[in-house]
Formats: structure tokens, sequence, C-alpha cells
């Protein structure tokens, strides 16, 4: 009867062995995002890591998902939830975009957003920054956390990464900053928190939308900004 | 108008009443039945004409392995194929949902399914089930756009990449990949790549085994490849272990014969009792 119940364990054990945690877990882009308001625009971006428990998924994700032309947003929490809602979302926005004539608002898509995370705030994780310019307001940021609610914001920074960098983007932010200047202060804040974060890192995804459309930028492995450590 | 004192009547739905009887039950001890899982090795990558999909055959339920040469590359569409890990029996009917979808969508359409449309299909479905459809999938075709790969995982989100592994030999596929990928490589080197993938989750990984299967998609054909390699093949035994005729020496002769008692027996005819 030992015999029977410490094979039985290891049995177990070499099972669990067999299927490891990362393939049952769910997909997290345990992340950091970030994004900045300017005069004309807005500035947005992410890290690239996608993980399944220790195991690196996608070390190329991009978090920066299209919704309109001129609206994006950056996703944190689950894969699966983030990317479903941002389907939809998209969807609603260009059924939308049809009727109207016109293109959303901003304000809209955070809001669309919004009536979905809050909806099924139990049983979905999400933390999402709408980001993008719409000709009444201009450039604008939104942020949508975990909870469902939806506050616009000068800046705002999201996902797991983003707890090492609120010291950082309270000292570092100013006000009326231009484009040229959001882009280090998004890539810097990144690029500490990836430094910081085990669950961010690989390359760091930017764009820059204004009215004239996106400009996407990538920076990767020796283009990543860098600090103290290598002084 | 609605009346307020109206009879509620009986609504449609679910009835959880046996997850409060199986909980208690696993509480007292009661193993619940296991599905049938495929430890495996599936991988694809993208080269200069198409993508290459390939996967183990080894099929396993716990320890033991249950089938050593079955089918992992499913069929969607003739230009599109999608390689299973996980549950055999959520992987098998997921892809042949999707199948149908898509050629009925083909007919309706008259054009070649693309592969984009193939994995909204499947994200949408699984994500519908929470990743309790235990799928995770390596999607890969040709359309008219070009070629494309994508993993699917159980709970619905999904990567579109140059080259991607799935299962529980995917570490080792993809540390060969990481190594060796390039992009625009030729049809050779492409499936030398995935072959050598696959032969690293079938050595490294317990969950997988047994052969390589691939599966080529260019622009204008097909290569399915059953058994494009036999990973482990039985050793060749070197000598025979039969005594020569003649080794035991005999040392006595004698033939007797068997007295035989015979018995005729005739069995009549009867009627059948049908009272």
């Amino acid at each position: 009867m030992a015999t029977s119940m410490i094979s039985k364990n290891r049995e177990q054990a070499f099972m669990s062995n067999l299927t490891p945690d990362w393939l049952k877990t769910e997909l997290t882009t345990g992340t950091t995002i970030a994004a900045v308001e300017f005069d004309g625009g807005v500035v947005i971006g992410a890290d690239s890591r996608t993980t399944s428990g220790a195991y690196i998924a996608n070390r190329v994700t991009d978090k920066l998902t299209k919704i309109t032309d001129k609206i994006y947003c950056c996703r944190s929490g689950s894969a699966a939830d983030t990317q479903a809602v941002a389907d939809v979302v998209k969807y609603q926005l260009n059924f939308y975009q049809m009727e109207m004539g016109e293109e959303p608002l901003v304000q809209t898509a955070a809001h669309t957003f919004k009536e979905l995370c809050y909806d099924h705030r139990d049983n979905i994780s999400a933390g999402i920054i709408v980001a993008g310019w719409d000709k009444k307001e201009g450039g604008q940021v939104f942020a949508v956390p975990l909870g469902g609610m939806v506050i616009r914001q000068p800046f705002a920074i999201g996902g797991s990464g983003s707890t090492y960098l609120y010291g950082y983007v309270d000292s570092q932010f100013k006000k009326n900053m231009t484009k040229e200047e959001c882009l280090p202060f998004v890539a810097n804040a990144l690029s500490l928190a990836m430094n910081r974060d085990g669950s961010s890192g690989g390359i760091i995804r930017l764009a820059a939308i204004t009215k004239d459309g996106v400009e996407r930028v990538n920076l990767t492995g020796n283009q990543l900004p860098k600090f103290y450590e290598d002084h | 108008m609605a009346s307020t004192v109206a009879v509620e009547l009986p609504h449609g739905g679910f009835s959880f009443d046996n997850c409060k009887r199986n909980a208690l039950l696993e509480d007292k001890g009661f193993k619940a039945p296991k599905a049938y899982k495929t430890g495996t090795t599936i991988a694809g990558i993208i080269f200069k004409d198409g993508v290459v999909l390939g996967a183990d055959t080894r099929a396993t339920e716990d320890t033991v392995v249950a089938d050593k040469n079955c089918e992992k590359i499913h069929y969607i569409s003739s230009n599109i194929y999608c390689c299973g890990a996980g549950t055999a029996a959520d992987t098998e009917m997921t892809t042949q949902m999707i199948a149908s979808k898509l050629e009925l969508h083909r007919l309706e359409t008259s054009r070649k399914p693309r592969v984009c449309t193939a994995n909204r299909l499947l994200k949408q479905m699984l994500y519908r089930y929470h990743g309790y459809i235990s799928a995770a999938l390596v999607l890969g075709g040709v359309d008219s756009t070009g070629p494309h790969l994508y993993s699917v995982w159980p709970h619905g989100s999904t990567d579109k990449l140059p080259y991607v592994t799935m299962g529980s030999g995917s570490l080792a596929a993809m540390a060969v990949f990481e190594d060796r990928f390039k992009p625009e490589m030729e049809r050779e080197e492409a499936m030398k790549l995935v072959q050598d993938a696959i032969r690293a989750g079938i050595f490294n990984d317990l969950g997988s085994g047994s052969n390589v299967d691939l599966c080529i998609i260019t622009k204008d054909k097909t290569d399915y490849l059953r058994t494009y390699q036999e990973a482990n093949l039985k050793g060749v035994r070197q000598g025979t272990y039969r005594y020569k005729r003649g080794t035991s020496a005999v040392l006595k002769t004698e033939v007797k014969k068997i007295v035989l008692e015979v018995i005729d027996t005739q069995v009549k005819p009867q009627a059948m009792d049908t009272d």
C-alpha cells in the first residue's frame, strides 16, 4: 500500500513535469505601456513581451493596437481578453464611422472600451490606455484601468512595469512638451521599467499620432535608452 | 402589459447542479476521468514561397504512449493547414468545425479562404469557451495576400509571427528556430529546419516522440508529407539466437502407435421448441 502511494505521488509529480505551468496558464501581457499628450497629438509606447508563466510566448508582440486610423490602444493584462475587447471596439467604431460618415472622437473610443471593461469587470483582466487624435479636442489620452473606470489624463502609464515608473514620470513630465520631447520621455520610461520588471522586455514600440496620421518607431537592442549601469 | 403577478416561466439554460456534486465527490477522494492529451511538438515557419508546418506523432494518455503514429497536422482548406496540441479531441473537433465553416464561406464567396479568416474564427471560438477547449494551435497557409503563420492559444489570444512552436516540446523546437531561422529561406532549407525543430522535441521532450510529419504549403501546391522522417527506427538484430539443427544429439528414436477409440454418433434433426 505504502509503495503504491509513493508511486502514485511520483507519477503525479512526473505528470506535472510533463505539462509545465506555462502551458496551462493564460497568456498575459505582463507589460509596460505609456502614453503622453502633446500639442497636436499623442505619443504612445509599449514593450514587446508576452509571457505565459515563466515562458516568453512572444518577444516581439505589438501591444499598440489600431482601432481607427487615428485612435490606438495600448493593451495590458490578459492577451486573450484585450485582443477580444480591442476587436469588438474596432468593429463597433468602424460601424459608427460608416453610419456617421466621420471619424469617431477619442472620447467615444475610450467610452466604448469602458462599456465592455466595466460591464465584464468581474470576468476579464484588461488594463487599457486609449490614445489618439480627433478634430474636436486634438491629441488625447484616456486610461481605462482594471475596474473599468475611464479618465482623461495628460499622460498615462500602465501594466506591471508601471509600478517602477511613477517616480520617474512625475519628476520628468513637463507641460507643453513637443513631440520630439515626448518620444524620449516615453522611451526612457519604458526602458527603465523593462530593466526592473521581469515581465516586461524585448523591444520598445513607439507611435506618434497626429492629424496627419501615425508615425511608428521601433527601438531594438542597442537602440534602447541606457542609464547608470553603462557608465 | 406585463402583470406583476404573472407566474414566472421556467427558463432554459445550463444546470450546474452536478458541479457541486462533482466537487463533493472529488473532496471525498474520487478521481475524475482524465482527457486524452497529446504531449506534443508542433512548429511552423514562413519561407520564401510559403509555409512549412511540422509535428511529431506521439499521443499520450498519462504516462502511456496511446498512439505511436497519430496525425497532428489537420486540414482546414486546400491552402490552409493547422497543427494541434492539447486535448486530442478538442484539437480535432475545433479544426473540423472551422474547416467546415470555411468551406461554406468559400462556396458562398467563390474565393479561396484567407488565413486571417481561419485565425479569426478560431480565436473567437476559443475565446467563447474561456480556455476550457484545450487547443493550442499553429495555423499556417498561403492566400491571395501571401504566406501567413499564426499561433493560437487556448484562451483565444493569437500571435502572427514568422516562426512559431507549440506544445510541451515547444521550448526545444523554439531553441532550434532561434538559432537557425532566417527570413526568405529556400524550400529545402526550411524543411530541414522544421524537421530538426520537431526532432529536438521528439528527443528532448518526454511528451513527444515517434515520427516527423511535414506539410509544405505554397501558392499553387500543398504537399502533405506524412511520416516525412521516421525519427525512431527500430534497430536490426545483428545475430540470430536460434540453435542450428543438430545442436542437440539424438540419443534414441522410438515410434509408437496411438490407439484411438472411435465413437460413431448420429444426430437426428429435431423440431424447434416453440411453446
